[in-house]
């Protein structure tokens, strides 16, 4: 035993061969390059967070928020586009939330698993519709003819938002417990009102989290808003059967302008859509944390 | 006697409200199933429309408008190759960038980080989701593209691969390059989130028994967690990929608009949706804007093509985790 044999034990765990010398460089390299690619995705938001902050601020006051668009020169604000912008996105919350909210209640009380499978498959489908294909689709079957309006605006927006707040929606009313539906239905109550009166309360606060999330997209989106939304002059205007400002819209506009108050304004107007995004978003973490809370309670 | 007595008193009642009970139930599931088949049949819809739209455009220019390299309203020349060859570049440097990285944070908040630094961090990931892409256009022209024009062309000319033809020409701050690492950072959010999702369900006790095996952590991740979440990470791939082909906005305020096929990454370009997006002042009526709706038609093809794409992995791979 203590004439050790001059050769390498290979079961030796304890030796340390040049192998596991590079195994551990390998290993560190990774580890290196994972943190710093977590990193520069948080550095990108910074860069981008603040240089919006940076640019806009110092032009938000009060009047900003209170008067229209200037039309040449003068100091103005971004009034009619954030009226534009709350009625349309307010209608195409109104036109798709029911009707996403039937589709997952279909797929996950009503359907058997296939046809709730293909159900989904529609959805990420639709979902995957270029926003720019939307508007042209929107501006074919509806604008030619009948002109721009809010309300087309908002349906393009709504057919955006539709899949997003079914998935959503669907996929919480898949995670209430099956023992609330058997206690509903064995106390006789009907499966309709189980259903209104059991589930969804139940999955109010992952419905909530899906609309957040829906609005705040919606609400930044440009591309569908071209065709539909885009021809409006920079009036306060409650005329949704015109067409009307919107902040993404305008920004746009801006973005591509040389002139640089235009810019300024452009920036400032990132900034309140920005903030109203980032709103939603913590929002939305408030909602999904509430009801993790109360799954976690019962 | 008594029995038939109580029957001839309470049947009627019991029966109405069955009745009633059947119809409260068979309305709510008609109008669940009407909001099911709106959905299907708005995507049907769509598809439909858009080809109509862009019918007369199919049958003027024909097919060879996909494969001409031209866009002259002069002369009534035009072709979509140009927007084509944009899309595509655009959308792939985009994901030989995203997908790396994607997947780097995705190990990062899975396997490398405390959870006390995960959360905080795969919350800014989201964040960086959130921010409207006509903002980060607007940052993009504004500031991005004068840094990408002053600082990274340069640079990328200074190294060997500045010999190669598309990294050639004057540095510009929008161009094919800079539209192409906008959508890079817009697909990072998407395909990370993928494939954070993808990693938490590989089963622990594949990745436990490699590490006790012996293996390093990166042996278990590349060995296992890799090959496990592999075709998901397809399917991660493709859906950032529809994504990058179908953003209009932010893609249209960088890529700086000319019509042709550019030798140089650097020189402007246009992608499909940005180009169908700068038209769009002025558009009122059909035969203005026929060559756009066939660029949509384009767009809408090869968006939707990508996604089923997407789809169908993700079934396959759900079927052959099933069979395991």
């Amino acid at each position: 035993m203590s004439t050790a044999p001059a050769t390498v034990d290979p079961y030796d765990l304890t030796q340390r061969s040049s192998g596991l010398r590079r195994r551990r460089i390998v290993e560190k390299i990774f580890g290196v390059l994972a943190i710093g690619a977590a990193l520069f995705a948080c550095f990108i938001l910074v860069v981008v967070l603040g240089t919006t902050i940076f640019k806009g601020f110092s032009q938000i006051d009060l009047g900003f928020f209170t008067k229209a668009r200037p039309l040449y020169g003068e100091k103005g604000g971004i009034a009619d586009a954030l009226v534009g912008s709350a009625l349309i996105v307010g209608m195409a919350m109104l036109m798709a939330i029911p009707v996403a909210v039937l589709v997952a209640i279909y797929m996950s009380e009503y359907a058997g698993p296939r046809v709730s499978k293909g159900l989904r498959i529609v959805l990420d489908v639709l979902n995957g519709v270029p926003a720019i294909v939307v508007g042209i689709f929107v501006f074919g079957l509806l604008v030619v003819g009948n002109g721009q309006s809010a309300i087309f605006g908002a349906f393009s927006l709504a057919i955006l938002m539709l899949p997003m707040v079914a998935r959503a929606t669907q996929e919480i009313l898949d995670v209430v417990p099956q023992s609330l539906r058997h206690a509903s239905l064995a106390l006789g109550v009907t499966k309709w009102r189980t259903t209104w009166n059991v589930i969804l309360p139940a999955a109010i606060g992952g419905i909530l989290t899906g609309v957040v999330i829906a609005v705040a997209r919606i609400a930044g989106e440009t591309a569908p808003l071209l065709f539909t939304s885009s021809i409006a002059s920079n009036q306060v205007s409650l005329d949704i059967h015109g067409a009307l400002p919107t902040l993404p819209v305008m920004i746009y506009e801006n973005s591509e302008s040389p002139d640089p108050s235009a810019q300024a304004a452009g920036w400032a107007a990132a900034v309140v859509l920005i903030g109203f995004v980032l709103v939603l978003n913590i929002l939305a973490k408030f909602f999904a944390g509430r009801k993790r809370r109360q799954l976690e309670g019962s | 006697m008594t029995s038939t007595a109580y029957e001839s008193t309470a049947a009627p009642e019991t029966d109405l409200r069955r009745r009633g009970i059947r119809i409260g139930d068979l309305a709510f599931k008609g109008i669940a199933i009407l909001a099911a088949l709106a959905a299907t049949v708005l995507l049907g819809l769509i598809a439909w429309k858009v080809l109509q739209l862009a019918w007369p455009a199919i049958q003027d220019f024909g097919l060879s408008f996909i494969w001409t390299d031209a866009w002259n309203p002069v002369t009534k020349e035009f072709g979509a190759l140009a927007f084509i060859y944009g899309t595509v570049v655009t959308a792939v440097i985009a994901l030989v960038l995203a997908t790396p990285l994607s997947i780097a944070i995705a190990l990062f908040l899975t396997e490398i980080a405390p959870r006390k630094l995960a959360s905080p961090i795969a919350t800014m990931v989201e964040l960086l989701a959130a921010i409207p892409s006509v903002v980060l256009g607007l940052w993009g022209i504004l500031v991005f593209g004068p840094w990408v024009r002053d600082h990274l062309e340069p640079w990328i000319q200074a190294t060997p691969l500045g010999a190669l033809p598309v990294f050639s020409g004057t540095p510009s701050q929008a161009g094919i390059l800079p539209a192409a690492l906008v959508l890079t950072i817009m697909i990072i959010p998407i395909t990370s989130a993928i494939c954070r999702e993808l990693f938490i369900r590989v089963p622990r006790d594949l990745t436990d028994g490699s590490l006790a095996l012996g293996s390093t952590r990166w042996e278990a991740i590349r060995g296992v967690m890799l090959a496990y979440a592999a075709p998901g990470i397809v399917a991660a791939v493709l859906l950032g990929l529809g994504r990058a082909f179908g953003e209009a906005i932010a893609v249209n305020q960088t890529i700086g608009n000319a019509n042709a096929i550019p030798t140089s990454w650097f020189d402007p370009g246009n992608s499909l949706g940005s180009k169908i997006a700068a038209e769009y002042a002025g558009a009122t009526s059909l035969e203005q804007a026929s060559s756009i709706l066939y660029l949509a038609a384009i767009l809408m093809v090869i968006s939707l093509t990508t996604n089923v794409l997407a789809q169908v992995v993700v079934v396959r791979f759900e079927k052959a985790r099933r069979a395991v």
